[in-house]
This record gives structure tokens, C-alpha cells and sequence, in this order.
């Protein structure tokens, strides 16, 4: 049984579909293993802020299915002035987990059930905000020496996590073959 | 001899053929200025200019830069080479701070040395707020030449160094708000800067 959607275009011909955001991940899910359709590879996770402060605030899903050659766009409308919140589908595709991070640092939607939903692009203590978003000032918010004091202050060490450290101080206990791997410059796979 | 009467050259020469006599300043300057290693920190365009200055038709090889320092601690001359985001700058200034003295720093194209284009929330305005710089290379990128002229300035600034002076090794730490260089003389020292909302680097 197909989720319910909002309305289904094409525009340039792509076609797009936007859903609500309560039935989104369940749609995707949908798309994902229903067969016929089987988009089985997520190409991108964005967002978009319209200037328009009536126009909600869109988060899209960039879906293709790589044997049937088709591609879809799925569009999640978010009101700007309520919660910013959909969904996360980490648990459909590894590979939105960075995707999902990206569009929390830019945009400040929050991906509920995200594993690890934290900034990635811009440093985690970073405080003016969400760059993307059209009330975001271009400059930033703080004065230019008060970003300056502020990057001088900053720790480098601190742009990693506490799991990236923790991995990094685990390699005694990596297997023996992984660590040899690594000492030859290996990156091994990812399982 | 008299002792108020400087040597004829041949009288030095019937002495001993094999040593000259220098100012001391002289001749460590001469030294430094024709063996400076450079640390290239290149985060853009710039840097490709830059590796093009250190290939063969340039050859920066010819300007004592033979080996580069990609350890900090083995390094002269900081070549920042490309714009300077916000989030590298506590980078930028550890590497810097990890350079022993004697060091200089060339900031190399329109980026390093204002922010060029990106007057955006991300970048840096000019790394002479983070670091103090020796030499300005303008352009966007500056092509080979530009950048061996920014060089050859710079040897030319530290032939004209003295020992005596130890204002010139200074190490510009943090102050007490956490500046290198305050806003204020960041303010005073530069131009009207940005667009027509901020006029000011500091603002």
C-alpha cells in the first residue's frame, strides 16, 4: 500500500513528488522495496530555502534506481515556522547519514533517529547559526573580530568527536590484519 | 703596520689569501635569504601557481627554496598560498606557531591577503589578522612571476635586517581578549574595506 503524497509533478522532465512530512520515510521505504519501483540508490539529500517567507522550507531526496535507469525527486515541505523535523532514513541508506548532517549544519532540520546528528561542515561549536537559511546575513552574525577571536580560540582537535578520537586511540585494539593493513597505508574496507 | 690606517687589499692578500672581512649582518642575512625553506600551505588555486613556481620552468630551486618544509619545525618562510577559512585558521596559526625562529610570511594571492572575493561568513579577511606577514603577492592567483618577485622582496627585506634589533623575532602572541592584533589597529592601519554596509575590517 503507496503512503500517501501531496502532489506529484514533472518539471524539466524530472519527475517530483512531495509527500508530508509524517508519511515521508515510510514513502521512501516504499520506493525503496516495492518492486517496480526499487530506488535503491539515494544520490542526494538537500534542502531548499525559498526567499518567500510563506513558502515552507523543502527538503529533497535525490533517488535513482541503477538498473532501471530512472530517476525521482522526492520533496518534504517543512512549515518554517513550526519545528524543523522529518525523519531520518540512515536507516534505509548508510549513505544519507553525512548527507542528513550536512542539511542539519546548513539548514537546522533535525533528522529524528539520526545515529550521529551533529555539524559536519562547519565546526561544532560554531554558534551564529545556519548559513544556508535566507535569514542567515551573508557576513554572519558576529563582527569579523569577533570571529576572528573566536577561530583563535578554537581547539582543531575539537572538529572531531569523541567517537573519531575514540577510534583513533582503539588501534591496539584493532585485529591483527586490519592493523597491518593500516601500516601499510591500506584503507581497508568498511564493513 | 698602523694600527688607524686601514690594509691595502694586497697587504691583506700577502697576509692570508683566504678570508674576507663582512659585517656579521651581512653575512647571515646573505646566508638566510638565499637558503629560506618554505612551509607552502596551500588551500586553493594559489597553490597550483605556487607548485608551478617550484617546477622546473620557474624553479624556485634558483632562490635557495630547493627543499620544501613540509614540517613546520624545519621551515623559514610560511607560504600561505589561497584563501584561509574560518575553521582552518586555529590551523594555520599552530603551524606558524610551530616555526622556530628566524620566520617569514608571504601571503600569496588576493585571498590570503584580504579575502579577495569571499567577503562571506566563512573566510578569513586577510591572514595578517592571524599571522603577522611579511609580503603581499596581489593577484588572483599570482602567476609565477609575481610570486618569485613577492620572493626576491622578501630577500631583499631580510638582507636589510640587523642582529642588533630584537624587535624582529618577536614572537606575536595572543593577547589577553584573545587577538593577535587588536581590531582597533587592524581598523586604523587598513583602508575603507568591504562593501558599501561594512566599511571597516573589524566590523
Amino acid at each position: 500500500m503507496r503512503p500517501p503524497i501531496l502532489r506529484e509533478l514533472t518539471s524539466c522532465g524530472d519527475s517530483i513528488v512531495e509527500v508530508a512530512a509524517g508519511s515521508a520515510h515510510a514513502l521512501l521505504q516504499w520506493l525503496r522495496d516495492t518492486p517496480g519501483q526499487e530506488f535503491n540508490y539515494l544520490v542526494d539529500v538537500t534542502a531548499v530555502d525559498y526567499r518567500d517567507p510563506e513558502r515552507p522550507l523543502e527538503v529533497v531526496y535525490q533517488l535513482r534506481s541503477l538498473h532501471r535507469r530512472v530517476d525521482l525527486r522526492v520533496k518534504v515541505p517543512l512549515d518554517k515556522r513550526a519545528t524543523l523535523a522529518v525523519d531520518s532514513v540512515c536507516d534505509l541508506w548508510k549513505g544519507a547519514n553525512w548527507l542528513e548532517r550536512e542539511v542539519f549544519d546548513m539548514f537546522g532540520v533535525t533528522f529524528r533517529g539520526h545515529p550521529d546528528l551533529r555539524r559536519i561542515l562547519m565546526w561544532e561549536t560554531y554558534a551564529e547559526g545556519h548559513p544556508l537559511r535566507k535569514d542567515f546575513p551573508l557576513r554572519g552574525h558576529f563582527t569579523r573580530a569577533e570571529q576572528t577571536r573566536q577561530a583563535l580560540a578554537a581547539n582543531p582537535e575539537a572538529h572531531y568527536s569523541l567517537e573519531e578520537l575514540s577510534l583513533a586511540e582503539a588501534y591496539d585494539e584493532l585485529p591483527e590484519d586490519v592493523r597491518q593493513r593500516l601500516a601499510k597505508g591500506q584503507r581497508g574496507f568498511v564493513r | 703596520m698602523e694600527l688607524n690606517r686601514a690594509p691595502e687589499a694586497a697587504e691583506v692578500a700577502g697576509v692570508s689569501p683566504n678570508y674576507i672581512t663582512t659585517r656579521l649582518d651581512a653575512l647571515v642575512n646573505w646566508g638566510r635569504s638565499n637558503s629560506l625553506w618554505p612551509m607552502p600551505f596551500g588551500t586553493a588555486c594559489c597553490a597550483i601557481e605556487f607548485m608551478a613556481t617550484a617546477a622546473g620552468r620557474f624553479d624556485l630551486a634558483r632562490f635557495g627554496m630547493e627543499r620544501m618544509s613540509f614540517s613546520p619545525r624545519q621551515a623559514d618562510v610560511f607560504i600561505c598560498a589561497g584563501r584561509l577559512p574560518f575553521k582552518l585558521a586555529p590551523i594555520l596559526r599552530r603551524v606558524w606557531d610551530q616555526m622556530p625562529q628566524p620566520k617569514w610570511c608571504i601571503s600569496m594571492g588576493a585571498c590570503a591577503s584580504s579575502g579577495g572575493i569571499f567577503d562571506t561568513y566563512t573566510m578569513v579577511q586577510g591572514i595578517d589578522t592571524i599571522v603577522p606577514v611579511d609580503v603581499y603577492v596581489p593577484g588572483c592567483p599570482p602567476r609565477p612571476e609575481g610570486l618569485l618577485y613577492g620572493i626576491m622582496l622578501l630577500q631583499k627585506k631580510i638582507k636589510g635586517e640587523s642582529l642588533a634589533d630584537p624587535t624582529l623575532r618577536q614572537e606575536y602572541l595572543l593577547d589577553e581578549r584573545g587577538f593577535y592584533l587588536p581590531p582597533e589597529k587592524v581598523d586604523e592601519i587598513s583602508e575603507p574595506f568591504g562593501n558599501s554596509v561594512h566599511q571597516t575590517r573589524s566590523a
